[in-house]
């Protein structure tokens, strides 16, 4: 009965009170749809973030020649450290804390020619593991550079998309396998495309308008003595400061400079750039909530206010109900529970409300790189349940304390309360 | 059933000091009908309010069935007025969203009476007074007499010894109010205690004896009307 009795008190105070019950649910609904919104599309760029900072590479470190500060054995300070082709192979015998290690060269102002069209781009002699390493993965009808390729010094080429496009305006990315380009020069036969990739950060311009060929190739057509970058990925990332320790120590026995010289090799640790990215998100996002929550909180203050003008209607209720034995609890649950009813009541339609929204969102196709780069929304399960707990501590609040004064009411002066 | 010591009542509201009851002494037995009588103001409603536990003393000793209430903490006095006293109102207090079984029903949920016991007893309880055929009437759908009388199976819900009625037919019209003083005088004879307020004599002189109080003070009076002076009140 007391079930029944509640939803009879809550419909025949929202037929009373229409108009502010409405409008109360109104805010709730609003403030609902708020957090969930916000709390959505953080959630949908914190992943796109996330995504196009592995855009680069995903728990990589890249490694590139320095200079020594410190004497040692011998040898002065200043002096040039570079890396070479059979460093790669060095570091992997040596480390086996590492998962995967490769190589690239790098050569700026290359003349590339398809057809009638010349470009001056920059080429990258590169090792097949960099599929992986740094997402270099070929659209469909397309390959990578493989270890055949490598073995045989193939005059094979991999397209980043921008650059295919640029390159060979009217052909199609699928069309572009098997058409011969040049190189300096030299025949090159297109073997893949670039997938498209968005990407956050880069260190010699971004990857889709990379010109890839076999490191190997490279090293016969522009015989660069030295490497530009070796990149690595340890087996596990939980313990990098030493695997970077190990590193130094194995390159400096090989290279005969201080294993603590931190000058003498240059990294760039992209877990390491990608953790504090994650952490810069999740405070944007916890940002977000937070402003979400405020505007949350002005609606729980209009579910007080329709609480109390409630209560101070029904005073003589609340009285006659002290008269037959009511004890205070009961005053004062009944109340919070029909602060909660009507808190959760818009909270659901809210809900419901930004779940519509954020998947008809979904289906916009996403042309503009800004909308790329805002990601999906995403209403997370953790989502919901974060916002049904905020939902019902709030209207616990916004509940109590009109409660707490019902509950004191004097049942003399409540009986006689017109 | 009642002992009340020196009761005072007074109401502080900022420099105005009311004293609603003066050292009002005053004994009640089990299964006396008793009328309160007296003028508007001299404290009718207040003394009943003191006697039902909705409200404390300022000053003296209230007994109800030997046990001292004027100390019982809020929950203990809700319980007492729950288990051991009825009560009957002139604006009849139902609860306007609720049906006459509702009603009748809402104290024996504050008990923690089970469902099936609950069922039973309201339903015994409007057939008693005449309303089997109205359980499901909302007070908007019945006469204020048929109000007064789901009223009257409401306090009797839990079985209370004590019946407290102020005005009980004050809004009503003289057969309907006639019906209500019948159904008092059975309760009566049931064996409880009633004390009913009213400033109707035809309804005083029919109840056992009469209290009447002046300016916050008693005097009594017997079925008849008899005015005794002021003086400590026992049978």
């Amino acid at each position: 009965m007391s079930l029944s009795i509640l939803i009879n008190v809550f419909i025949r105070d929202f037929r009373k009170q229409r108009k502010r019950m409405l409008l109360t649910l109104i805010a709730i609904l609003w403030g609902t749809l708020s957090i969930m919104l916000l709390l959505a599309f953080g959630e949908g760029l914190r992943k796109q973030m996330v995504a196009d900072q592995r855009g680069l590479g995903d728990g990589i470190v890249i490694l590139w020649g320095g200079q020594t500060s410190i004497p040692f054995q011998g040898f002065g300070k200043g002096r040039r450290i570079n890396l070479h082709p059979e460093d790669v192979q060095y570091i992997q015998h040596s480390m086996p804390e590492m998962e995967t290690v490769a190589a690239e060269y790098i050569r700026w102002g290359a003349v590339v020619k398809y057809g009638d069209m010349i470009l001056n781009e920059r080429i990258n002699g590169i090792y097949p593991s960099y599929k992986e390493l740094r997402n270099f993965r070929p659209q469909m009808g397309g390959r990578m550079i493989n270890e055949l390729d490598m073995q045989y010094k193939r005059r094979v080429a991999f397209l980043g998309d921008s650059l295919q496009h640029r390159l060979m305006p009217n052909v199609a990315p699928e069309d572009a396998i098997g058409e011969l380009i040049y190189i300096n020069g030299t025949p090159f036969t297109v073997v893949g495309v670039m997938e498209h990739k968005l990407q956050m950060s880069s260190y010699q311009g971004p990857d889709e308008d990379v010109v890839a060929i076999p490191a190997s190739a490279f090293e016969t057509i522009f015989s660069d003595p030295w490497l530009d970058n070796i990149i690595y990925k340890p087996k596990s990332y939980d313990d990098i400061e030493r695997v970077k320790s190990r590193l130094m120590e194995v390159m400096g026995a090989k290279y005969r400079f201080d294993p603590t010289d931190e000058f003498a090799l240059n990294d760039w640790d992209l877990m390491e750039q990608a953790k504090a990215m994650y952490n810069m998100m999740l405070g944007i996002q916890i940002f977000l909530g937070i402003l979400g929550f405020l505007t949350l909180l002005i609606a729980g203050v209009g579910v007080t206010n329709i609480m109390y003008v409630s209560i101070k209607e029904r005073t003589r209720e609340i009285g006659v109900k002290m008269a037959v034995g009511g004890r205070r609890l009961y005053i004062l649950t009944q109340f919070i529970i029909e602060a909660l009813g009507i808190t959760f009541l818009g909270g659901i339609i809210g809900m419901a409300v930004a779940y519509v929204m954020t998947e008809l969102f979904k289906m916009i196709p996403l042309d503009s790189e800004a909308l790329a780069m805002l990601g999906r929304p995403t209403v997370s399960f953790e989502i919901g349940l974060i916002v049904v707990i905020i939902l019902g501590i709030m209207g616990f609040l916004a509940g109590l304390f009109p409660a707490m004064k019902a509950a004191s009411i004097n049942p003399t002066e409540a009986l006689r309360y017109e | 059933m009642i002992s009340m010591n020196n009761i005072c009542k007074v109401y502080e509201t900022g420099k105005v000091r009311f004293e609603a009851l003066r050292g009002i002494d005053l004994d009640v037995k089990d299964n006396e009908f008793i009328a309160i009588v007296g003028p508007s103001g001299s404290g009718k409603s207040t003394l009943m309010n003191l006697m039902g536990c909705l409200d404390t003393p300022t000053d003296g000793e209230y007994y109800l069935e030997d046990e001292r209430v004027e100390t019982l903490s809020p929950n203990q006095l809700a319980e007492v007025r729950n288990k051991k006293v009825g009560f009957v109102f002139q604006a009849f207090n139902l609860l306007p969203y609720a049906s006459a079984y509702e009603n009748v029903e809402l104290p024996m949920i504050f008990s923690g009476m089970k469902g099936r016991e609950r069922k039973k007893r309201v339903t015994d309880l409007l057939n008693r007074v005449g309303l089997g055929n109205k359980m499901t009437n909302k007070p908007t759908e019945m006469s204020g007499g048929e109000m007064q009388r789901v009223a009257i199976a409401r306090a009797l819900a839990n079985n209370p010894k004590l019946i407290l009625a102020d005005e009980p037919t004050g809004n009503l019209d003289t057969r309907s109010g006639a019906e209500i003083v019948k159904i008092f005088h059975q309760l009566w004879n049931d064996g409880r205690t009633v004390i009913v307020i009213t400033h109707d004599m035809s309804i005083a002189n029919q109840c056992q004896r009469i209290i009447r109080l002046k300016d916050g003070a008693v005097f009594e009076g017997n079925g008849n009307g008899t005015q005794f002076s002021q003086q400590r009140i026992n049978k």
